[in-house]
């Protein structure tokens, strides 16, 4: 194995969110920041607990979820569409690289990134809330295999798309509204009958809710299922990733 | 010279049902300098991004130092430096980050020392903390070729080098590539400016739709290829050719002042010698005679329109 070659990868997208340190750390915690005193503070405060716990406290999971799931995607797809788009790609095909070893560099600095950027909303959401944390290993388990899958998900959007509009429809008109309905800010009972049946339909309330799990020991489904589909998931964009690798669909000529 | 690139049976179709490469064989030997010529479209870049990996072969068989380029990817690509034709480089890095970037991505340790030596000799080394974005394009295209020898390859790529690059930059260039092939390393590149090739390869292929339509040593190539003018400059003026001299094809030029006659170096006998022995004879006399040698770019041209 090129652990070299894989370390060059990692670092070298780990240098570029340090250039782009205000985009890339204080953007997403800032926008998290807004969303606690919005939701938690001004509004939180007039709602009533949610499985005893408070509103405030309820939303940091999810809160946590919808912004590393943004970040995922964003910094993977980003990460490889930009050599793509400036042609340096002929590098990484050039070198004894397996690209099993190109999707550990690129997707591994991508996860890092969401993970540390969970890690820190979940440090900030102390300042806000009490929280305490029933299952901690589970939480850090759940949380990075959350932002490798979708690390996977953002690497083969930067790899099909051919522009940067193509790079920004599938976080913009996908992703953002499942997590958004993914119940961040609500459990799934609280939303009408019918509404409760179409949301089980959306891939994200199996991740939140087993994250939220992992906080308050309760979510909107049983907890292997939310393992179970989270497996799954993580299956399908392995699969998507290795049919593009051996295909060199989007990628060699 | 032992062979170090086989290139066997190899055909490059794209989805699109478009050949850029047909059934070509090339062999090219350890510390040459091979010049690829041809024009637009004509193969040359598929075919090293089929050698180096970036496209994917349809048939055929490519080993590097007698290993196969798919079987045995890591170990061929160790040896082989890539300089494509565009200047793809991340735009805000810093030269010797970007440099090292290449050698870590080759498996290499850090090697400051050659690194430094590399820039030195590319007349880098005084803005090797400069951003890429702020350098003029012939010092991005050193860029580009230090990245390439960061690993320290044995084979070099190198795509239209001097494509839209001033005449004192190629000049340099050139030397590098000569400077380059002293220390052992095989040059492959792919150049329109025929000049180019004249000036440093060592032999010379010319590639035209998808084919390999010739390779032969430089020398050899233009001495077989080449036809010389012989120019022939008069005492007195010439209506028509006499009939005496109508075996040597002569044309008469400048109101009949002057007539050129052909002949191949190649040849055992020119025929100068028996042309001014008949001239004399029939009591033509000269007033001056002068040669012509055909360039690589007549040959080139020739071939092409073949």
């Amino acid at each position: 194995m090129n652990i070299r070659g894989i370390h060059a990868i990692y670092r070298y997208e780990m240098n570029r969110s340090f250039r782009t340190l205000i985009q890339s750390l204080v953007s997403p915690v800032l926008s998290t920041i807004l969303y606690f005193i919005v939701f938690g503070a001004a509004i939180g405060s007039r709602m009533d607990n949610i499985s005893n716990v408070s509103y405030g406290a309820f939303i940091v999971p999810g809160l946590i979820m919808l912004t590393v799931q943004m970040q995922s995607v964003n910094n993977a797809s980003f990460g490889i569409y930009f050599p793509k788009f400036i042609g340096t790609t002929y590098e990484l095909l050039s070198a004894p690289l397996s690209f099993v070893e190109i999707v550990i560099g690129y997707v591994g600095a991508a996860t890092t990134k969401a993970f540390s950027i969970g890690l820190i909303i979940l440090c900030t959401s102390y300042l806000f809330v009490d929280l305490e944390i029933k299952y901690p290993f589970f939480m850090l388990c759940f949380l990075f295999i959350t932002c490798m899958t979708f690390s996977l998900l953002g690497f083969i959007i930067g790899i099909v798309s051919d522009n940067f509009e193509q790079l920004n429809i599938v976080p913009m008109l996908i992703i953002t509204p499942l997590v958004f309905l993914g119940g961040s800010f609500y459990t799934i009972d609280m939303l009408p009958p019918f509404w409760q049946n179409f949301a089980l339909l959306n891939p994200i309330v199996y991740l939140i809710s087993g994250f939220r799990w992992s906080f308050f020991g309760v979510g909107d489904v049983p907890i292997f299922t939310s393992i179970i589909f989270m497996l799954i998931f993580t299956s399908i964009c392995i699969s998507i990733i290795w049919y593009i690798f051996k295909t060199g669909y989007k990628i060699k000529t | 010279m032992s062979e170090i690139i086989n290139v066997q049976n190899l055909v490059k179709k794209y989805d699109n049902n478009f050949t850029a490469v047909k059934n070509l064989n090339l062999k090219i030997r350890q510390g040459e300098i091979i010049a690829l010529l041809g024009p637009n479209g004509a193969g040359k870049t598929t075919l090293i991004s089929t050698i180096c990996g970036l496209s994917s072969i349809t048939s055929g068989l490519i080993k590097v130092n007698g290993l196969d380029v798919i079987k045995d990817y890591r170990k061929t690509r160790e040896l082989i430096g890539l300089v494509p034709q565009e200047l793809a480089l991340e735009p805000f890095e810093k030269v010797i980050n970007s440099v090292k970037f290449s050698r870590r991505l080759f498996g290499k340790k850090d090697d400051n020392e050659y690194i430094e030596k590399l820039l030195s000799k590319l007349q880098l080394y005084d803005k090797k903390n400069n951003i890429i974005k702020s350098l003029s394009g012939g010092m991005k295209r050193r860029v580009m070729i230090a990245k390439a020898l960061s690993h320290n390859p044995q084979i070099l790529f190198l795509d239209e080098p001097t494509a839209g690059v001033d005449v004192e930059l190629r000049k340099d260039m050139w030397s590098i590539i000569k400077e380059l092939k002293n220390e052992g390393v095989t040059i492959i590149l792919t150049t329109h400016y025929i000049e180019e090739a004249e000036m440093i390869a060592d032999r010379i292929g010319i590639i035209n739709h998808g084919e390999l339509l010739l390779i032969e040593e430089k020398r050899e190539l233009i001495k077989r290829m080449s036809v010389k003018t012989l120019k022939v400059k008069l005492k007195k003026t010439l209506d028509i050719i006499p009939t005496k001299l109508k075996k040597y094809n002569l044309k008469l030029i400048d109101e009949g002042k002057s007539f050129l006659y052909y002949y191949n170096t190649g040849n055992e006998r020119t025929g100068i010698t028996s042309l001014l022995s008949d001239m004399n004879k029939i009591g033509i006399n000269l007033f001056d005679i002068k040669t012509e040698e055909t360039s690589l770019e007549d040959i080139f041209v020739k071939i092409i329109k073949e």
